[in-house]
């Protein structure tokens, strides 16, 4: 009796076993679900809203694909938000400039404004991998300076005031829907997504890239480019984190220094809670969407509740990435034990 | 006769999923040196924790200086003098030399006021018992591995201690430090106090011990005295597998040399180095721990470039300034610490022996081709025997010998001309030591040219054609092997 009742249970752990970070997403996607319809229902299950949700995190979402990769390497990316303005506060002069009389844009416009935005974000990317491989500057270091010095050079170019009042074609185009249904946000951020994915589970640049975050002296002694490596690897996420500015850029319909501040640490949170080791050498990209996912309903569900402010976000996900850490701590210290037995046999 | 300082007799004890200990008996008098020897895994440890009172045993019963104990505990096993030196020396880095040395006794005898006079006074007595020198005041976090070593035994001889046991005291020692641990054992059993001493290292049971007791998957293999025990047999107690040893003979040594090293240096690590290698040979790198050997190699792999003179392969200058210009005149480097500069320990076998080639596994654009992936990685799981069950389990999970084969599986999937290897079997079993030498001297015999660096003299002797000795930074000696011997290279060493 005892035993056919084990059986189910002990294949679940297993399972769970097997992929605990992505189990532990999902569990705790469901379970916030659960709690928003017995609760909620109304104000969070529409379709409106969760198109409202999927035009919203890949601004945060394309960021966070940045910094996991650089996570990977056992780096981190804290200039994202930094790059995502500077980015949309170019393009938005650009577009300033391209507005016609009519407050139209030429037909070039929004594809030119993709490719210089790409451009940006891929070049502050290769400062941020030059600096972090070529010079030697710990990462947390190298791109919380790069940060500020992308901050302070949009607050020199804006004299801290927004940019705006270019055509309003380019924010009505990013906000349209596919078919009615599928922001177009959306679609560029699964485009990056499965880039990305692509990117890490069948090129070769995506092997190097978990071995060099595994060991950087192993890499160097098995013949790996690591400077190379990492440099690409933070010119990708600075590209990611460009195409976030640019989805901001027309969110708001204006770009300024200071907007998006409270995604740094969210970028982190979202890494973190998705199952990227911070110190590199692990992590999917599966766990990142998850994560990304999860804290849009979390702040949306929590938005449905008039009585919690908004202020307290930053509150809460600093308590969340806290939690996380301390729970990876104790799951990991399971293979930390037998990588210890190892050692000293 | 003396009586009996220890006698352990049928102990069993099991972990989970393992039987640890089977029916092992084990004795050791005052004053007597004796070795235990095992492969990993074999249980040496575990014996020495049921001993001392770590474990209690699942059956079996001990005996101190005639007292029968069916269990005991650290307590019991401390107040009969028995103590246990562990691979990491339960000592507190952040605390002096002289804390460590005088906290033990301060506690012991339930003082509550520190009174530095003495435990100075304590300290001095402790160390100047093995002839040690140090700074009392240093950190103990700050020393060498040695000189830790050397604490912990001066904190063991402040009991009245009988037994003294060490588990695998060498293995982070250099040779000159393994030298002077055993003359201070050997001062040790003057004074009557027994050393058990765990190590799989055949030169050092030899060398010191007079008794040896061998254990195999947690069964005693063997035990007796160490005269009547020679290599062969203690390979064979070791691994229960028989060896013949197979001496390297150059076959088919290439005409031109392939790699030539013209009067090379480094600043402060090597000078005036020069060396012919061909296609067939292998040649031995032999000297002391500073001797600039690891330095000679790093630099043959662009890891720390040479300063001055000229590398020349097949004929030609070729600066190597990294390790990519090493690979692309396929030259190939297994380095001396396998579990950081050797392997990625926690991604799979397969990734640990396709990364170096894994350029060639992939199109024009970098996406890999996973047929030939999972070919290549089958094909070198095969050739070199790596015992796995499923090569995308964490390399971590493999022992030291098949740790090492796929550090090898990684260059050779190269096709290199060229492999320096350092230390090639270091914390490696001795069944897989006999395999890696003979892999070794298969790819010679291929065409291969290889390069050993190491200090083990009977590795070189057995497995080079030509033996260089560096001594401070330059090479004095180019001895022919098959006319040489352990003594001859160790007067050049010296
Ligand atoms: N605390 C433990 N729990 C479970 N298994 C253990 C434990 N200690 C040792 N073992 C197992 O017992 C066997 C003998 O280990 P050990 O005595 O450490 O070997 P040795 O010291 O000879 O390398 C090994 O298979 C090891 O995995
Ligand atoms: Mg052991």
């Amino acid at each position: 009796m005892m035993k056919k009742e084990m059986t189910p249970f002990a294949r679940f752990e297993k399972m769970y076993a097997s992929d605990r970070h992505l189990w532990r997403l999902i569990i705790m996607i469901i379970v916030w679900m659960i709690f928003i319809a017995l609760t909620r229902f109304s104000k969070f299950y529409s379709i409106l809203n969760f198109q409202t949700m999927a035009s919203q995190f890949p601004e945060f979402g394309l960021m966070s694909l940045g910094v996991m990769l650089c996570m990977i390497t056992g780096g981190i990316d804290l200039s994202v938000v930094g790059v995502a303005n500077f980015t949309s506060i170019l393009m938005a002069f650009l577009l300033l400039n391209l507005t016609n009389a009519a407050g139209g844009l030429p037909g070039y416009a929004i594809p030119l404004v993709f490719g210089l935005g790409i451009l940006i974000g891929a070049a502050a990317g290769i400062f941020n991998g030059i600096l972090v491989s070529k010079f030697n500057i710990p990462p947390i270091l190298a791109t919380m300076g790069s940060g500020e010095l992308f901050t302070g050079l949009c607050l020199a170019l804006t004299k801290g005031n927004a940019v705006s009042k270019f055509s309003r074609v380019y924010s009505r185009t990013i906000n349209n829907k596919i078919a009615g249904l599928v922001p177009v946000q959306l679609l560029i951020f699964i485009v990056m997504a499965v880039f990305i994915w692509f990117l890490l589970s069948r090129t070769v640049f995506g092997t190097k890239l978990y071995m060099l975050g595994t060991s950087a002296t192993a890499a160097k002694f098995s013949g790996l480019r690591n400077d190379r490596l990492l440099i690409k690897t933070y010119m990708v996420s600075g590209m990611c984190a460009a195409l976030g500015g640019l989805i901001m850029l027309a969110n708001y319909n204006s770009a300024r220094a200071d907007y998006g501040s409270v995604y740094t640490l969210q970028c982190v949170l979202i890494v973190v809670l998705g199952g990227v080791n911070p110190n590199g050498g692990k992590g999917k990209i599966s766990g990142v969407v998850l994560a990304i996912i999860l804290l849009r309903m979390l702040e949306t569900g929590i938005n449905r509740f008039p009585s919690i402010s908004s202020y307290y976000i930053s509150l809460i996900w600093g308590g969340v990435l806290i939690l996380v850490m301390v729970l990876n701590y104790f799951t990991e210290n399971s293979t930390r034990f037998i990588k210890r037995q190892m050692l000293q046999q | 006769m003396a009586e009996g300082l220890l006698r352990a007799v049928d102990i069993y004890k099991s972990f989970v999923g393992v039987q640890a200990l089977k029916k092992v008996s084990f004795e050791i008098n005052p004053g007597e040196i004796h070795c235990l020897a095992g492969e990993n895994g074999s249980g040496k440890s575990t014996l020495i924790k049921v001993i001392s009172g770590v474990y209690s045993p699942d059956s079996g019963y001990m005996e101190f200086g005639g007292k029968r104990y069916e269990k005991i505990t650290p307590i019991d096993a401390i107040q009969s003098g028995i103590q246990v030196i562990y691979q990491d020396f339960s000592i507190f880095p952040n605390l002096t030399v002289m804390e460590n040395l005088a906290f033990n006794s301060e506690l012991a005898d339930r003082r509550k006021i520190v009174n530095w006079k003495r435990m100075r006074k304590i300290a001095t007595d402790a160390i100047a018992k093995i002839n040690f020198k140090v700074d009392l005041d240093a950190m103990v976090g700050t020393l060498t591995v040695a000189e830790k070593q050397m604490i912990a035994i001066s904190r063991a001889l402040m009991f009245n201690t009988k037994l003294i046991i060490m588990d695998e005291p060498t293995t982070a020692l250099t040779k000159r430090e393994v030298r002077n641990l055993f003359n201070i054992i050997l001062k040790l059993k003057e004074r009557g106090i027994a050393i058990l001493f765990v190590s799989h290292k055949l030169n050092e049971v030899f060398e010191i011990s007079e008794k040896f007791t061998i254990l195999r998957s947690g069964e005693l293999v063997a035990t007796g005295s160490t005269a009547d025990l020679d290599s062969e047999k203690f390979s064979f107690f070791m691994t229960g597998r028989e060896f013949q040893k197979k001496t390297f003979v150059p076959l088919n040594v290439s005409k031109e040399p392939i790699f030539q090293a013209k009067g090379i240096g480094m600043k402060s690590a090597f000078h005036d180095v020069s060396f012919d290698l061909r296609r067939g040979e292998i040649i031995g790198i032999t000297g002391l721990l500073d001797s600039g050997r690891t330095e000679l190699a790093l630099s043959l792999f662009g890891i720390r470039p040479i300063d001055h003179g000229a590398v020349l392969v097949n004929g030609e200058e070729v600066k190597i300034i990294n390790p990519q210009v090493a690979m692309q005149h396929k030259i190939g480097y297994v380095p001396e610490d396998r579990l950081s500069e050797g392997l990625f320990l926690t991604q799979s076998i397969a990734d640990n022996i396709v990364i170096s080639e894994i350029d060639s596994l992939a199109n024009k654009i970098g996406i890999l081709d996973h047929k030939r992936r999972s070919e290549e990685i089958e094909r070198w799981v095969r050739e070199l025997a790596i015992s796995t069950p499923n090569p995308d389990n964490a390399c971590q999970t493999l022992s030291g010998g098949n740790q090492q084969r796929v550090v090898l599986a990684k260059w050779l999937a190269l096709n290199l001309d060229i492999l320096i290897l350092n230390g090639p079997t270091v914390g490696v079993d001795i069944g897989s030591k006999h395999d890696i030498h003979g892999i070794l001297q298969k790819l010679a015999e291929e065409g291969l040219a290889l390069l050993i660096i190491s200090d083990d003299l009977p590795e070189v002797l057995e497995n080079c054609s030509r033996i260089l000795v560096m001594k401070s930074g330059s090479i004095v000696a180019d001895l022919d092997a098959a006319k040489s011997d352990e003594k001859t290279i160790l007067s050049y060493m010296m």
